[in-house]
């Protein structure tokens, strides 16, 4: 065909768009790394002139701390594996042994007990096998390597605790959100009432609003709770500030308005037709929801979810306002870290404490990358 | 839809955004007229101190807090009209500023500090979002399918970081001992602090903003791409369009509504900038009006919270987000209006 060789783009323009690309790669994908890497030498090394020194980390080896040729073998067979079993095993797993209906909840079980297994898997098991084995073969280590900062901030400085409280806060506004986003996505979706139509564009203004907004109207109330519950409630009214769950709602309530509007979009790509159809056999609109829509709504609801998700483990303004110090979540926790980075070992287990706080997200797009692009396509995009 | 079912569907959400949104807005709107302070009397206290043969007292009028019953300072809340705003603005200071032309004496107010800051953030950004989206949809797009994957992943990365640790991993890149400033030392031959001065820390910001936005702008107009006509674009190869054509007559009004869409939600998200200053830990160089209103929040050594003062500096920030976005709404009221 004539036109296939000028759709051809010429050598030039090839060259540019791989150079352009190789760029962007290392652009996007470096400071991760590097972050990464630092934070797996002693702070000699972190902080060296040199980059190679960084990367080899003398300091770390001279104290004895490296990984040998075997254990970065095994560790890089280990992720290729665990990132292969992710994407191929798990979800045949899930789909096997979720109940009808209960896909999400498979997942959630699912991914967990996933990430359970690679941490004992990788940081229980292993070590101590591959020191055996090395031993045995009289290897040598050949790069610095120590994970004495994920010890001291996990252990030691008990970063577990907000790890657990940034898992319930942020489960609990993915399920809240989207349990309450489906029904008002959905109905949102059918009627093409005025009423509707006020409700999203009042919805787009809520979500242009900046948080702190709305933070300062919680603040008074909710320190105060305690006194205006008390003729409710009596004496077992709680002081909502530093409780996750009130923490819980303001996210899911700021969540609101972005879950319906994309859900919404979702809906609309579900044919009429279908409910219709249920709806003529006798059902109610409730039971044409869950009889009918449900089971078709995953894709969707996966990828609204992903957006709670990120903006429940990702947020810092509600939650370091909101939270007193023993409910605080990861994000503001390493806020912590701020005031006493007077040392480079402090900064270096703050460089560890962010790591830690990358690595479940990145396991996240690993797993999630074809639902957030096809999710995109389907929901944003047409909205 | 009947009407019932319908409000019986949309109720759960709408009533959370009633409590928890325009509830909110309208106490802080309340608050930001109100001041509450503690209750003060002024009492005469004589206090008397032993002495050789006569006490030696000494009367004096001091100001005390009022206890009440519960042995508690008693709070009081007055209204004070638009007090709070004149002290966030300071009206008077920045006219005097701005009458003799004195553009840094305004900029040391922290409002319009932070106001000057989030305005050019934004427009700045805008472009340079979309141009970078754009570009980077179109090479991949352009790339052999097998290793599209790979690079959609590689993508995604800046995007989905939680903002305050990605700004955090840049910060450590480029603070006084890290790699990329001790780099441009050694390329350089001078000593560099990228923290030291404001316009470096904005910089750094508008490229980590870029960073971490763009993604999002990509996988938008990378799906954008998949439905491109192929039949307009072969008919405009047989009529001899070039490349650059082809992009601009074809592609981009197809991406058209998905670049407003894009710059809507970049709208939003980036007036309302803000984890950049805490990762960078740049409050004392640059301020965006989130972070205003953040910094009167926080309890100060005392414990207190200048709560009416946040009241009226979020009340601002939301008339500049609603004033940006009055254009983008009457957009879709008309659309609406045509669709009916």
């Amino acid at each position: 065909m004539s036109d296939a060789r000028a759709l051809r783009r010429p050598a030039s323009l090839n060259a540019f768009i791989a150079t352009g690309l190789v760029i962007w790669c290392i652009l996007a994908a470096f400071p991760i790394l590097w972050v990464a890497v630092m934070s797996v030498k002693v702070p000699l090394d972190s902080f060296a002139a040199k980059p190679w020194d960084v990367i080899r980390g003398p300091a770390t080896l001279a104290q004895g701390k490296g990984l040998t040729f075997l254990d970065i073998l095994v560790i890089l067979g280990g992720l290729v594996l665990a990132g292969r079993l992710a994407v191929t095993l798990l979800p045949r797993l899930v789909r096997r042994a979720s109940p009808p209906g209960w896909l999400a909840l498979g997942w959630l079980v699912g991914a967990a007990a996933f990430g359970a297994a690679f941490v004992v898997a990788g940081f229980v098991l292993l070590p101590p096998v591959l020191r055996a084995v090395n031993g045995a073969l009289g290897l040598s280590p050949m790069i610095g390597f120590t994970t004495e900062h994920y010890r001291a901030v996990w252990v030691e400085n008990a970063f577990w605790r907000n790890f657990v409280n940034s898992m319930q806060v942020t489960l609990g506004v993915t399920a809240i959100s989207l349990t309450v986003g489906t029904l008002a996505g959905y109905a949102l979706a059918r009627a093409g009432s005025v009423l509707a139509f006020w409700i999203l564009i009042i919805a787009l203004i809520f979500r242009a609003l900046p948080h702190s907004v709305l933070v300062t109207g919680y603040l008074p109330v909710f320190i105060n709770s305690a006194e205006w519950l008390r003729p409710v409630l009596g004496d077992a009214a709680p002081t909502l500030y530093g409780q996750p769950l009130a923490v819980i709602a303001v996210l899911v309530a700021i969540n609101q308005p972005f879950t319906i509007w994309m859900l919404r979009s979702f809906f609309q790509n579900i044919p009429a037709e279908l409910d219709e159809a249920a709806r003529v056999d006798g059902c109610t609109h409730f039971q044409a929801f869950r009889w009918v829509i449900m089971p078709v709504m995953w894709p969707g609801v996966i990828t609204t979810g992903l957006f709670s998700f990120l903006l429940g483990y990702n947020d810092f303004l509600v939650t370091s306002l909101l939270l007193d110090q023993s409910n605080m979540t990861m994000v503001p926790a390493i806020a912590g870290y701020f005031n006493r980075e007077t040392t480079t070992t402090d900064q270096v287990e703050a460089v560890a404490a962010a790591v830690s706080i990358t690595a479940p997200l990145f396991l996240l797009v690993m797993v999630f990358q074809r639902q957030i692009v096809s999710g995109l396509t389907a929901g944003a995009v047409k909205g | 839809m009947k009407t019932r079912t319908f409000a019986a569907f949309v109720a759960p959400s709408v009533v959370m955004m009633l409590v928890f949104i325009a509830y909110p807005l309208f106490a802080v709107l309340v608050g930001s007229f109100h001041i509450t302070q503690a209750v003060f009397e002024t009492v005469e206290v004589e206090t008397c101190t032993p002495g050789f043969l006569t006490q030696t007292c000494v009367t004096e009028t001091k100001a005390r807090p009022v206890l009440g019953e519960d042995g508690r300072i008693l709070q009081k809340t007055s209204f004070v009209g638009l007090e709070n705003y004149r002290n966030v603005i300071q009206p008077a200071a920045a006219w005097a500023a701005i009458a003799s032309a004195d553009w840094r004496g305004l900029m040391n107010i922290d409002f319009w500090k932070a106001l000057r800051f989030t305005l050019v953030f934004t427009f700045v950004n805008l472009p340079l979002v979309i141009g970078v989206g754009l570009l980077l949809a179109l090479a991949v797009n352009a790339t052999v399918r097998s290793i599209r994957g790979p690079l959609i992943f590689v993508t995604l990365l800046p995007f989905i970081i939680t903002p305050v640790i990605g700004a955090l991993s840049i910060r450590w890149l480029f603070v006084g001992d890290g790699i990329l400033t001790r780099g441009m030392e050694a390329w350089t031959g001078t000593d560099i602090a990228m923290f030291a001065q404001g316009w470096t820390i904005e910089l750094l910001m508008y490229f980590y903003r870029v960073w971490h936005v763009a993604p999002f702008a990509f996988v938008i107009f990378y799906a954008g791409l998949q439905s491109v006509n192929q039949d307009a674009v072969e008919a405009a190869v047989i009529d001899g369009a070039t490349r650059f054509q082809r992009l601009w007559y074809i592609v981009i009004p197809h991406l058209m509504p998905l670049i407003v869409f894009v710059a809507l939600i970049h709208l939003m998200d980036c007036y309302r900038v803000f984890e950049e200053i805490v990762g960078f830990r740049a409050e004392a160089h640059v301020k965006s009006l989130q972070y205003l209103t953040y910094e009167f929040l926080r309890p100060d050594e005392a414990g207190n919270r200048q709560v009416a003062r946040a009241s009226a500096s979020s009340m601002l920030t939301m008339v500049g987000i609603v004033i940006l976005l009055v254009p983008l709404l009457r957009r879709t009221w008309r659309q609406h209006r045509g669709t009916r």
